[in-house]
């Protein structure tokens, strides 16, 4: 057996992370020392381009205005305060020990690295845990009403994949919070004139003049207008792409379209088979379902998780005595239990449902149930603690969680995979930087809860803050206009898949074939993948395609507003992009986090990872059209988390 | 409960320089399950199917949080569901053989883009003219070296639940936006580390509302009894002490 790719080309690039030398804890302030500055009076002249105003774009935006860089910010919203990190619920990890429990850099570092089944980097992720102390401290700071205790200081509360309790949070609205502390900072700058906005913009290319990303075409989406931006860097925050499989946990219009734009362009995409199914997720009800919602990791707090003992019990649950219920999360992981990471909890879930004991009348849920911490605690704590979530349930499913337990089953939640990016947070196209969950480097192969946040924000506030300056400092940029050839050939290529997509003129809806190409990705590239579906999704996924542009019906002039148009090139893009992560699933031939491969499983049903094949990023290139594109490699070094077989029993 | 057929008068508009007027549609076979928008969806399935213009309307994360969608059904904000955005409001709240109107929301601060989708980019003004702690990357002190009071912090969070949807506008008489500013300033004058800014702020905002064409409150509660959620009145009148206090105390000093 060989990590050699079988169906794809293995590429022979060298992909340098670019990680500072050094012992593993002095590695930022090393490279922060070294790295090169802008002069105060310089910034204004250097134009940043940011794409994305979650907590990632909105905080990069905040501070590069702040220091002085003439910064323009693109959002697909309204406003930029609606972007999705808004919806995280349940809070952001910091190594602040304030519950003397024993955390530390060192142990959230820890815990980062083997939550992501050791296929992350060592170096970005213990970045990661430095600064997130900074991160609370600036929230904090910036207004974000954190849960407080009696005393004044701030609360934590436990999350999966950890054994202590470092998860902050604001109610069940942390991302909201989060959000707004970080879009008022950007607001202050816009009053200050250093930050100006383009909502309703959507970024359509990505423009590389002599081999540098030096600007992006976009579509005003009020006026339909094809629009230029050029400037010294393009920032790009545009959040995953799970809505590939058309059901996921995502806002509606969350895309992939800049990433896969640029990817287009050169940038290498790494890990993308690396999806995160959220394991307590709202159950499917029908067809006409345009999403599925998450209930909050932190409800396994207090929630229990069970399933009948029995199979194809249909009892409803409060008549299910306590003795032919199976607490299997607790059964199976005593040390972790109900907090087991999401990964874990995710396929246990599927497991008990494929054996027929799923909950309610399609057997796809898993019950959380709430009686003992209500018992022990009391109905209004437990309203004090998860009160809105409980609310958005009963609104959901006309249920009431506090007399039945809830009916929960996983969905696709994030993507740990991304456009590769070296330490800098650069992309292999120069002047293309990639920040938050648009990028691949923290999460490994399974990002833990709460996590998401404090990247995000980590990318924002503190790491291109700092490696953007030190690009900038050490490139020369000539000025480039927007008349240059690079702008004009984008911008045709552009226009030219607009026309293309109106006249098609056919009877197909671009979410018949979204839906089609969802549930295709779900069954097999979903939470169990195996040789022979990933070979059945590659079959199709190319017929797919062909049939949307043969058959799709997109009515609109394409000079107008135009919501239509804007999803049907989203659908375009994941027809293609499916396609690489089901071929990335192929050629992955190990299970490690989020991926388990069916044929590579423990005695005992756990992921069984390749250390000896597999300790790498795959790392797509982009081949043309038609072709499949090219595997190349980076391989990963564990000096301080030595690679052991997760375990949280 | 069965599935439903309904009858939608909906308000279309090609852009903000056209007259628009309202249109009927039929929503057949609607499932008690699905989401107000869900049934939009499936109506617009039908037109696009047809190679018509489908009706636009905003939202995005459709779990009640990002404050995007905006529809007044039968009149109301949101539709008839206390405490809810209309992403949230399901089917099962309606019955057969109903007719369901359907409009943006109303404003002259909230000019129509296209059919049900309207600019809400004046309450992003109204943030930038001072809505904000000013606490530049990189100078906080540690999070826990300003204790703040768990009642002050709750009550700053009520505040901050605010989604800014705009929705409390749309329902006032007056398309007055002092719902969300009283939101604003209440957050952020209840925290600590709001109070050097408290009166510069509370001027700021208040003083631009006029210009931006927001009219004045004029203590109706409307905003208050659409607001998804649940902003209480209480912020309005907070607005006002800081707005007299910050009067009181006069200009910032100078010397």
């Amino acid at each position: 057996m060989s990590g050699a790719p079988r169906l794809a080309q293995a590429g022979t690039r060298q992909l340098d992370a670019q990680i500072p030398s050094g012992p593993i804890p002095e590695k930022w302030d090393t490279y922060r020392f070294h790295a090169k500055l802008v002069n105060p009076a310089n910034r204004r002249k250097f134009t940043v381009i940011i794409v994305g105003t979650g907590l990632a774009g909105g905080a990069a935006a905040a501070t590069l205005g702040e220091a002085g860089y003439n910064v323009l910010s693109f959002c697909i919203q309204d406003s930029p305060r609606r972007a999705h990190s808004i919806a995280a619920q349940g809070g952001i990890n910091a190594a602040k020990n304030y519950r003397n429990d024993g955390d530390s850099i060192t142990r959230l570092f820890y815990d980062t690295v083997k939550g992501g089944d050791y296929r992350a980097r060592e170096a970005n992720v213990h970045r990661l845990a430095q600064v997130s102390n900074h991160i609370i401290d600036q929230c904090v700071a910036a207004g974000v009403p954190f849960a407080r205790e009696y005393g004044g200081l701030l609360d934590n509360r436990s999350f999966g994949g950890a054994q202590v309790s470092r998860t902050f949070y604001a109610r069940g609205q942390t991302g909201q919070q989060l959000l707004i502390g970080a879009y008022h900072s950007m607001m202050r700058q816009v009053g200050a004139g250093t930050v100006t906005l383009f909502p309703r913009y959507e970024m359509l290319d990505l423009v590389v003049v002599d081999g540098r990303a030096r600007g992006i075409i976009a579509r005003n989406l009020i006026s339909g207008a094809i629009e230029r931006f050029a400037a010294d860097a393009v920032l790009l925050a545009t959040g995953g792409y799970g809505n590939a499989y058309f059901l996921s946990t995502n806002a509606v219009n969350s895309n992939a379209t800049a990433i896969w734009r640029a990817y287009k362009r050169g940038a290498l995409f790494a890990n993308p088979c690396f999806t995160q199914i959220h394991p307590t997720c709202i159950p499917v009800s029908g067809d006409h379902q345009s999403k599925l919602t998450l209930m909050s990791e932190s409800l396994r707090n207090d929630g229990r998780v069970w399933v009948p003992k029995i199979a194809g019990d249909r009892r409803p649950a409060t008549q299910i005595p306590e003795h032919e219920r199976d607490y299997y999360l607790e059964r199976r992981y005593p040390s972790f239990g109900n907090l087991v990471p999401r990964d874990v909890a995710s396929r246990a879930s599927k497991a008990v449902c494929d054996e027929g004991r799923g909950a309610g009348e399609t057997g796809l849920a898993v019950y959380l149930d709430f009686a003992d911490s209500i018992k022990r605690l009391g109905e209004a704590t437990i309203r004090d603690r998860y009160g809105n979530l409980f609310q958005m349930y009963e609104k959901i499913t006309d249920e009431n969680p506090y007399k039945t337990p809830m009916r929960i089953y996983p969905a696709i939640h994030y993507t740990m995979g991304g456009l590769w990016v070296d330490y800098n947070l650069m992309s292999t196209i120069p002047g293309l930087f990639v920040l938050g969950e648009a990028n691949f480097s923290d999460h490994g192969a399974n990002r833990l809860g709460a996590s998401a946040l404090m990247q995000g924000l980590a990318d924002g506030y503190f790491v291109a803050p700092a490696t953007l300056p030190n690009y900038l400092a050490s490139t020369s940029l000539p000025k480039v206009s927007t008349d240059h050839e690079g702008f004009k050939e984008a911008e045709s290529a552009v226009r030219t898949k607009i026309d293309r997509l109106i006249a098609v003129k056919g009877k197909k809806t671009p979410r018949e074939i979204h839906r089609t190409l969802g549930k295709l990705l779900w069954d097999k590239v979903g939470m169990g993948r195996n040789d022979a579906g990933l070979e059945e999704a590659l079959s199709r996924i190319p017929s797919l395609r062909e049939e949307f542009w043969a058959t799709v019906s997109v009515p609109s002039t394409g000079s107008e507003m135009s919501q239509i148009l804007e999803y049907a090139g989203r659908v375009a893009d994941y027809l293609e992009l499916g396609e690489v992560i089901a071929l990335d699933a192929l050629e992955r031939r190990e299970s490690c986090g989020g991926h388990f491969r069916e044929e590579y499983q423990t005695p005992d049903n756990e992921a069984q990872r390749d250390d000896e094949h597999f300790v790498h990023v795959a790392a797509w290139e982009y081949a043309g059209d038609g072709r499949l594109p090219v595997r190349n490699v980076e391989p990963l070094t564990f000096e301080y988390v030595k690679p052991s077989q997760r375990s949280y029993k | 409960m069965a599935n439903m057929n309904l009858k939608l008068l909906v308000w279309r508009q090609a852009h903000s320089g056209h007259a628009g007027r309202m249109m009927p549609y039929e929503a057949h076979d609607v499932s008690p399950d699905m989401s107000f928008l869900e049934m939009l969806d499936i109506v617009n399935e039908g037109l696009i199917a047809k190679g018509e213009p489908p009706i636009d309307f905003d939202s995005d994360c459709r779990e009640g949080i990002c404050g995007m969608c905006s529809l007044v059904v039968n009149g109301i904000p949101h539709g008839p569901d206390r405490g809810s955005t209309v992403c949230q409001l399901h089917m099962r709240k309606f019955k057969d053989g109903d007719t369901i109107t359907i409009e943006p929301w109303r404003a002259a601060a909230f000019p129509v883009c296209k059919d049900l989708v309207v600019d809400r980019g004046a309450l992003d003004t109204l943030v930038a003219a001072g809505g904000y702690i000013s606490a530049s990357t990189g100078s906080a002190p540690d999070g826990n070296a300003i204790l703040v009071q768990r009642d002050l912090a709750e009550l700053a969070m009520d505040a901050a639940a605010c989604i800014g949807c705009g929705a409390c506008v749309a329902a006032c008489k007056n398309a007055s936006a002092a719902l969300f500013v009283g939101a604003k300033v209440s957050h952020l004058a209840l925290l600590p580390q709001g109070h050097p800014e408290r009166e510069t702020r509370v001027r700021a905002m208040v003083g631009r509302m006029d210009d931006l064409g927001f009219g004045n409150c004029s203590n109706e509660g409307e905003c208050e009894a659409v607001c998804p959620k649940e902003i209480s009145l209480a912020n309005i009148a907070r607005m006002r002490r800081e707005y007299l206090r910050a009067l009181v105390h006069g200009e910032p000093r100078t010397a």
